[in-house]
């Protein structure tokens, strides 16, 4: 199973982090510093697998974002790139040609659009389809912009 | 995530989740039942029932998400394992009607239908045909099929075949699909893409203990892979050398890894000097080459070689003793070249000591003899000595490398000239042996000449092999010093215990260990000839409490660096009001002469009731672990 998501810029802001097992707060900083420093040190053409404790970490770089996820040691490594390159064509296929900058200003879409394709630390649904079906579901049901606009204020 | 306290009162609702007619529910339950079964494997009962039409779904997601819990159910469970091997053939068709199926738009990924449905299957199959020959047979087919079919141009292609690979090789898989398989691990070995390689050599060496002639076949391009620029590429393909190494063909190899070696990255060197060593060790198909293997070792990587591979080298070369004049020669032409690694200046000063007749004399079959005279080599040994790059250990090395020479050569003036200059050195170490030698020059010189023989042949033993010669040389004591035959000097440290000696403290102050209840247990203790790191402790328990204590066992467990030995009790009766004692032998071996700690459980019955305690003992005095 998948343990962690991270998502950060070159300069090491991190922009997601998902957690797919319970892990305190003291434990999340950590890790989030250990990764962000040892992916960012990683010279532009080797490989995209990493040893760190007993996980393998694999991440990919997307422009100016690392990908970068943390998986158990029995899994496939190569599956686990397309993984990643899956969240990114549903990111795009949301957001229409996705940036760093949709990510940081919807970042609640980007959450749920995760949900919806991982859980658990394991692939919940493996059609782009299905995911972004449910996806725009849900946002018929939130209400637009204009409409909050309009209500009146008592 | 929820907790187990959770999931078991959950577990019910999920359950009956799993059977509703909503798909997208459904693929939800079946993940929240991994969850489950992962944190309480005790439910995993009650998911049973619902697993039966599992795999007859047609949609994805549900079938995905089933293949998982189908997965975690097996992977816990050896029952579950048995009851779902009959799925194989149902698992088969739904592999094979991905791989048939034509496009479909919704799972696709470049050209692939739903890779990571297959990936799953895959993986099912793996733990499923494990150890069974039935279902590995059963999916032979399949296997071959998808290991020739799929498209390798992608990364998804390849994480298809990596897995299906990996399945191949832990099922009970007949020898043609084997050799299919290493056949496209040797394929991704030659792809550009970096993850594909590193991924190759992974599999490759997870299966090198299996399947090592096939491996083989692919050795040229594992040791092309050591000049690659990545990291983690050149450390795997350096851990498959060494595996791959054999007779045949270790004098290749060892080229192409002394080759490595010179260029390689600090941090590599270390495993790379220790790989070499014990590969030349195991296939050196000549002395000669073995002793040149060492020796370009030493010159290349010498800083970086471990600190237990100088007294394993030191046995190598005297066991091979015709090679004595040329390892000798070689080693000589190496310390007039560098002086600044250790571990060479070590092993070469300790060769000049044991073998510098050989060398001024001029015998040397192998190679063109040097001319050296007495005088160079003293020069060169007391070059060490003073230079600023020698360790103390080095020093050490070199001052009795000098003493040795003093029967072998005739300049015995010279020499002790040196050494009662060392007499008054700031270093204590080296201060203490030239105090040693120039009292070996004065009172006992009818004794030098044995005492500096020549090293005997040393046998190989499991542990250290120099600790065993410290046994025989138990005479410590001057006093006791007769003309028997004084076995030769053994290795420089323990020089000392085989020369005079001073006496050793043997006065070590008793302790109180434990004082609680009622029960007092004191430590006396006493050093044990002729190994100076055993420690041997007896215990003194005693009791001032009214009532005997009764079935009484002393316990105690160290640090992983010592070892213990618990001698049997004088009695388990503490008498009451301090009557007597139990006394109990501990034996503690301390060979690191770390700082002697211990635990110690303390179990009896006092009136009846039984006591039951622990305690730590950090009190020791010094002089019993120094």
């Amino acid at each position: 199973m998948m343990r962690f998501l991270l998502l950060f810029s070159r300069q090491g802001k991190l922009r997601l982090q998902k957690w797919f097992t319970p892990i305190s707060e003291r434990e999340k900083k950590k890790i989030i510093r250990d990764m962000t420093s040892m992916v960012l040190a990683r010279q532009p053409r080797s490989c995209n697998f990493l040893h760190w404790k007993d996980l393998k970490i694999i991440y990919k770089r997307y422009a100016s974002l690392y990908f970068c996820l943390a998986i158990e040691n029995q899994e496939n490594e190569l599956l686990a790139l397309e993984v990643i390159h899956r969240y990114v064509e549903l990111l795009d296929k949301y957001f229409g040609n996705v940036c760093e900058l949709d990510i940081i200003f919807n970042f609640e879409k980007a959450y749920f659009i995760l949900d919806e394709f991982l859980m658990g630390g394991e692939i919940q649904e493996t059609s782009k389809q299905m995911v972004n079906r449910s996806i725009e579901a849900s946002d018929m049901l939130q209400e637009t912009m204009e409409e909050y606009m309009s209500k009146p204020a008592f | 995530m929820g907790s187990s306290e959770m999931c078991r009162d959950l577990a019910g609702e999920v359950e009956k989740l799993l059977k509703t007619s909503n798909s997208y529910l459904r693929k939800k339950a079946a993940l929240c039942a991994v969850h489950v079964i992962r944190k309480v494997p005790e439910l995993m009962e009650m998911f049973l029932p619902a697993t039966k039409n599992l795999l007859s779904e047609k949609n994805h997601g549900v079938l995905h998400t089933s293949v998982v819990l189908l997965t975690e159910m097996c992977e816990r469970s050896p029952d579950m394992l048995a009851h779902f091997r009959k799925l194989v053939p149902q698992l088969v068709r739904i592999l094979k009607n991905l791989i048939m199926s034509g496009y479909s738009p919704e799972h696709d990924v470049s050209g692939i239908s739903d890779p990571f449905l297959q990936v799953r299957i895959l993986r099912l199959l793996r733990i499923l045909g494990k150890s069974d020959d039935d279902s590995s047979e059963a999916m032979n087919d399949i296997l071959a099929q998808v290991a020739t079919n799929t498209e390798t141009s992608k990364n998804v292609g390849n994480a298809i075949l990596y897995e299906t690979v990996l399945t191949i090789m832990d099922i009970k898989s007949e020898s043609g699909l084997r050799v299919l398989a290493i056949n496209i691990l040797g394929r991704f070995l030659l792809n550009n893409d970096k993850n594909i390689r590193y991924v190759a050599l992974t599999s490759l060496l997870k299966t090198v203990q299996t399947d090592h002639n096939a491996v083989q076949r692919h050795r040229s391009t594992i040791v092309d892979c050591l000049k690659d620029l990545d990291v983690s590429i050149k450390r795997r393909a350096m851990e498959l050398s060494f595996a791959l190494v054999n007779g045949n063909n270790i004098r290749g190899m060892m080229k192409e890894l002394l080759y490595f070696l010179d260029s390689c990255d600090p941090e590599f060197k270390a495993d790379c000097a220790s790989g070499v060593f014990l590969a030349a060790e195991k296939y050196a198909p000549s002395k000669r080459w073995h002793i040149d293997t060492i020796m370009r070792v030493l010159t290349t990587a010498g800083s970086y070689v471990r600190d237990d591979s100088v007294p394993n080298l030191i046995q190598l070369i005297t066991n091979s003793v015709e090679m004595h004049a040329y390892t000798v020669q070689r080693l000589y032409k190496a310390l007039l070249d560098d002086i600044s690694q250790q571990p060479l200046v070590q092993v070469a000063s300790w060769c000049i000591g044991e073998y510098g007749d050989l060398l001024v004399s001029g015998q040397c079959e192998e190679e063109e003899p040097i001319q050296v005279t007495e005088d160079e080599v003293l020069d060169v040994l007391e070059g060490l000595l003073v230079s600023n790059l020698s360790t103390p250990v080095t020093r050490g090395y070199s001052l009795t490398a000098i003493m040795k020479l003093s029967t072998r050569f005739s300049s015995v003036n010279r020499i002790k000239k040196v050494v009662s200059i060392y007499g008054s050195s700031i270093d204590v170490e080296l201060q203490q042996r030239a105090v040693e030698y120039n009292a070996l020059f004065k009172k006992y010189d009818h004794m030098r000449p044995a005492l500096l023989e020549r090293m005997p042949i040393m046998e190989k033993s499991t542990t250290n092999g120099p600790t065993e010669i410290v046994q025989t040389n138990g005479e410590t004591e001057p006093s006791v010093v007769e003309p028997k035959h004084p076995p030769p000097v053994t290795q420089p440290n323990q020089v000392r215990t085989v020369l005079i000696s001073e006496t050793h403290i043997n006065t070590i102050p008793p302790m109180t260990a434990y004082n609680k209840n009622g029960l007092k247990i004191d430590f006396t203790f006493e050093r044990a000839n002729p190994n100076p790191n055993i420690a041997v402790i007896t215990i003194h328990a005693s009791n001032s409490t009214e009532a005997d204590m009764t079935d009484f066992v002393f316990q105690a467990a160290v640090p992983k660096t010592f070892q213990l030995q618990l001698l049997s009790p004088s009695s388990n009766v503490v008498p009451a009001l301090n009557q007597g004692t139990v006394t109990q032998v501990i034996r503690v071996l301390n060979p690191q002469k770390q700082q002697l700690r211990m635990r110690i459980k303390l179990t009896y019955t006092l009136k009846g009731s039984p006591v039951q305690d622990l305690a730590e003992v950090n009190n020791f005095p010094p002089q019993s672990w120094q």
